[in-house]
């Protein structure tokens, strides 16, 4: 940390540093060797199908799990070396988006706003009330925040659970697949206020999801991962344009391909012969 | 043959792990039980929820079971024309038995049942992830303050218990059946003891509170964050706490009473 | 704000429920009251056997608790049991013929030592000693004589 504030003029341009991250459940390699560079004050996407472990890549950066080789660096400090302190210290500086919003039940929407501000500052109520006021005037809800959780459209609650992530003006923000079961004009939304957000104040935005439309409409970079490997990475349209059959089938959403449409099996006869 | 081997085997190393894990639970917990005294207004929360909800079936179940109390009692003891000391019976068998022990399995059921089922639900649905990722330790923040309120709770409720239940004994014995008042209150001021009696029922109590709100809110937190696995979470509270309360009982009572 | 008002409210009258509870236990159901008036002068009496009777067991004169027994003790010279009692100072005329013996409430409840006063016109102090005492009556021992004398008969 203080090497980084005796040099605050020239911030390294890479805030995240993954390299040869190597990370297993059980026997099974979820990621086997990804390396990757999430520039400062840019939208990274990554991309992949379900279950390849884009939440899990994010847990990696957030030090809520840990890798059994490579290392992971956010603003020069390796993220799996730290103690609870420091990592605490870190967290204080990343926001996350969760899947479903996560906000916490017992708690309106304005609380829920001011949890990280009354955790983690000794501001005046007043303050913490026109802090959280302004960041729900960001997402658009200040007229909701008297509303409950279970209130809540879905799309709100992402909204609401934006506004928490932003409390506290981190450095970067995580986004779990935001856009996954919205409608469509809630995603449109989502979208711009991403985008709004990430250019307003100047933030890291690392977006994981598999909407490949908005996520490329509005990334700067892009990492497509499948099978524990970066299959392609590069701006938007380098991405779009990849000759990797398998990017192309999960860009165009192809129902076959070299990702095949059957689970591996046996001839259809021989199983009915058999059965 | 070897199969079930196996099985005993694996099981009882699961065991041994979810015993370990436990512990460790426990120490991270207890870190933060110095921090909540000065916010204590998230202890008072969880008292409400634990204690003030549970005060009506405690007090209901305490007046009956005192009341059976009174009517077993009279017609055992009036057989040895001892019925005087009916009030000694309903005192001794609730302040040093059915306080502790009925009060935590109520607790158990009431209060520990809906621990686990809300921090495994805030498990399920990422509030927990969101609270660490938030930098706030959610073993601190959600976990020890319910710690605290179940170990403050218990005790309190099972004096209640006992205190209603002598009062119901009371009804029964000297209302109904035509105790003596005076002897009724006498004899048990005589032959209850302070020390002996009282005040190890009360540490009874704070030792059941302690474990029963211990199970529930590691079985809430080392649930399957799943919907199907928050209940089974729970059935195991209740069962698994009922156990270690009537086990800790025996142990209790043979090391107080035993001589 | 309303509403954690309203919570705090209730936990306060909890805890005080909870409280009351506890101080009825100690007050109303035990013996609280019993252990704090410990002041009083100690006599001493010499028994044969002394059967049941526990430290704090009640010594009653015609009814009446006038203390405690506060220790008991055995002599190695008269294998006797030694008993100290702790005598209320209200109680400070009970004359020195005073037989002191031990008894059982009802047939199978707590011994007692009761007190039967003299006729003598000076009284116990501190330290002394009754001279006439009763060992409990130990019921193996009368089940015994009286099956003797049944057999006798
Ligand atoms: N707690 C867990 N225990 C075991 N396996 C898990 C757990 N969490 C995730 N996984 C597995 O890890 C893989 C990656 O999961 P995840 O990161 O959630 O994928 P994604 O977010 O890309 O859909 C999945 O195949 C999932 O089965
Ligand atoms: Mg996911």
């Amino acid at each position: 940390m203080s090497s980084n504030q005796s040099e605050p003029d020239s911030p390294p341009q890479t805030l995240v540093k993954i390299r040869g991250l190597r990370y297993f459940r059980g026997s099974r390699a979820i990621f086997d060797g990804v390396d990757m560079d999430i520039k400062r004050g840019k939208l990274t996407a990554i991309m992949g199908p379900s279950g390849t472990g884009k939440t899990t890549l994010l847990r990696l950066i957030g030090g809520q799990l840990r890798p059994q080789q490579g290392s992971i660096i956010v603003d020069g400090m390796e993220v799996n070396k730290l103690n609870h302190r420091q990592l605490y210290e870190l967290r204080k500086r990343m926001g996350m988006l969760f899947q479903n919003g996560a906000l916490l039940t017992d708690l309106n929407v304005f609380d829920n706003v001011a949890f990280p501000l009354r955790e983690h500052t000794r501001l005046p109520e007043s303050m913490v009330r026109s802090l959280v006021l302004m960041k729900l005037q960001a997402v658009g809800l200040r007229g909701a925040h008297k509303l409950i959780p279970s209130e809540l459209s879905g799309g709100m609650s992402r909204r609401v659970a934006l506004a928490r992530a932003i409390a506290l003006d981190p450095m970067m923000i995580m986004y779990d697949e935001p856009f996954t079961g919205q409608d469509p004009i809630s995603m449109g939304v989502l979208v711009s206020l991403l985008k709004n957000l990430n250019d307003a104040l100047n933030l890291t935005s690392i977006l994981v999801s598999h909407d490949v439309r908005e996520t490329l409409s509005i990334a700067d970079d892009v990492y497509v991962i499948s099978e524990g490997k970066v299959v392609e990475h590069g701006p938007a349209d380098v991405v779009q344009k990849s000759g990797s059959d398998w990017v192309q089938q999960f860009i165009q959403g192809k129902n076959d391909g070299p990702v095949p449409f059957h689970y591996p099996a046996p001839e259809l006869i021989d199983d009915l012969m058999h059965g | 043959m070897l199969d079930q081997l196996q099985r005993l085997g694996s099981a009882s190393l699961n065991t041994l792990e979810r015993l370990g894990r436990g512990h460790l639970f426990l120490l991270n917990v207890l870190t933060g039980i110095p921090g909540l005294f000065l916010r204590f207004r998230l202890v008072i929360h969880q008292i409400y929820s634990v204690g003030v909800l549970s005060l009506l079936i405690i007090g209901v179940a305490g007046l009956f079971v005192g009341m059976v109390l009174g009517l077993q009692g009279y017609n055992t003891l009036v057989d040895f024309g001892a019925e005087e000391s009916l009030g000694v019976v309903v005192a001794l068998t609730l302040v040093r038995e059915l306080g502790p022990v009925v009060a935590a399995l109520l607790f158990a059921g009431r209060a520990g049942s809906a621990l686990t089922a809300e921090i495994g639900l805030m498990k399920a649905t990422e509030q927990l992830s969101a609270m660490e990722m938030m930098a706030v330790d959610p073993l601190h923040r959600v976990v020890a303050p319910r710690l605290l309120a179940g170990f403050i709770a218990l005790p309190l409720l099972a004096a209640l218990f006992s205190a209603v239940g002598v009062m119901g004994g009371y009804f029964v014995g000297v209302g109904l059946l035509g105790v003596d008042e005076g002897a009724f209150w006498s004899q048990m001021e005589d032959k209850v003891d302070l020390f002996d009696d009282v005040l190890n029922g009360v540490i009874k109590s704070i030792v059941f509170g302690f474990v029963v709100t211990w199970i529930a809110v590691f079985e809430g937190y080392d649930t399957t964050p799943t919907s199907e696995g928050v209940g089974r979470a729970t059935t195991r509270t209740v069962v698994h706490s009922s156990l270690a309360v009537l086990g800790l009982d025996f142990v209790l009572t043979a090391l107080m009473f035993g001589d | 704000m309303e509403q954690s008002r309203v919570i705090q409210i209730w936990v306060g009258l909890f805890v005080a429920i909870g409280l009351a509870s506890l101080f009825m236990l100690a007050m109303k159901v035990s013996n609280i009251s019993a252990l704090t008036e410990q002041d009083g002068y100690i006599l001493k009496a010499n028994f044969e056997n002394i059967g049941g009777l526990k430290i704090r067991s009640p010594v009653t004169m015609a009814g009446v608790v006038v203390g405690r027994v506060s220790s008991i003790d055995f002599d190695r010279n008269t294998y006797e049991a030694v008993v100290f009692m702790t005598i209320d100072f209200k109680f400070d005329n009970i004359p020195d013929d005073t037989s002191a013996s031990i008894f059982t409430s009802g047939l199978l409840g707590e011994q007692y030592i009761g007190l039967e006063a003299g006729g003598s016109q000076d009284y116990l102090k501190e330290g002394d000693s009754f001279t006439l005492t009763q060992s409990a009556v130990v019921l193996e021992k009368l089940i015994g004589q009286f099956l003797v004398s049944k057999a006798d008969e």
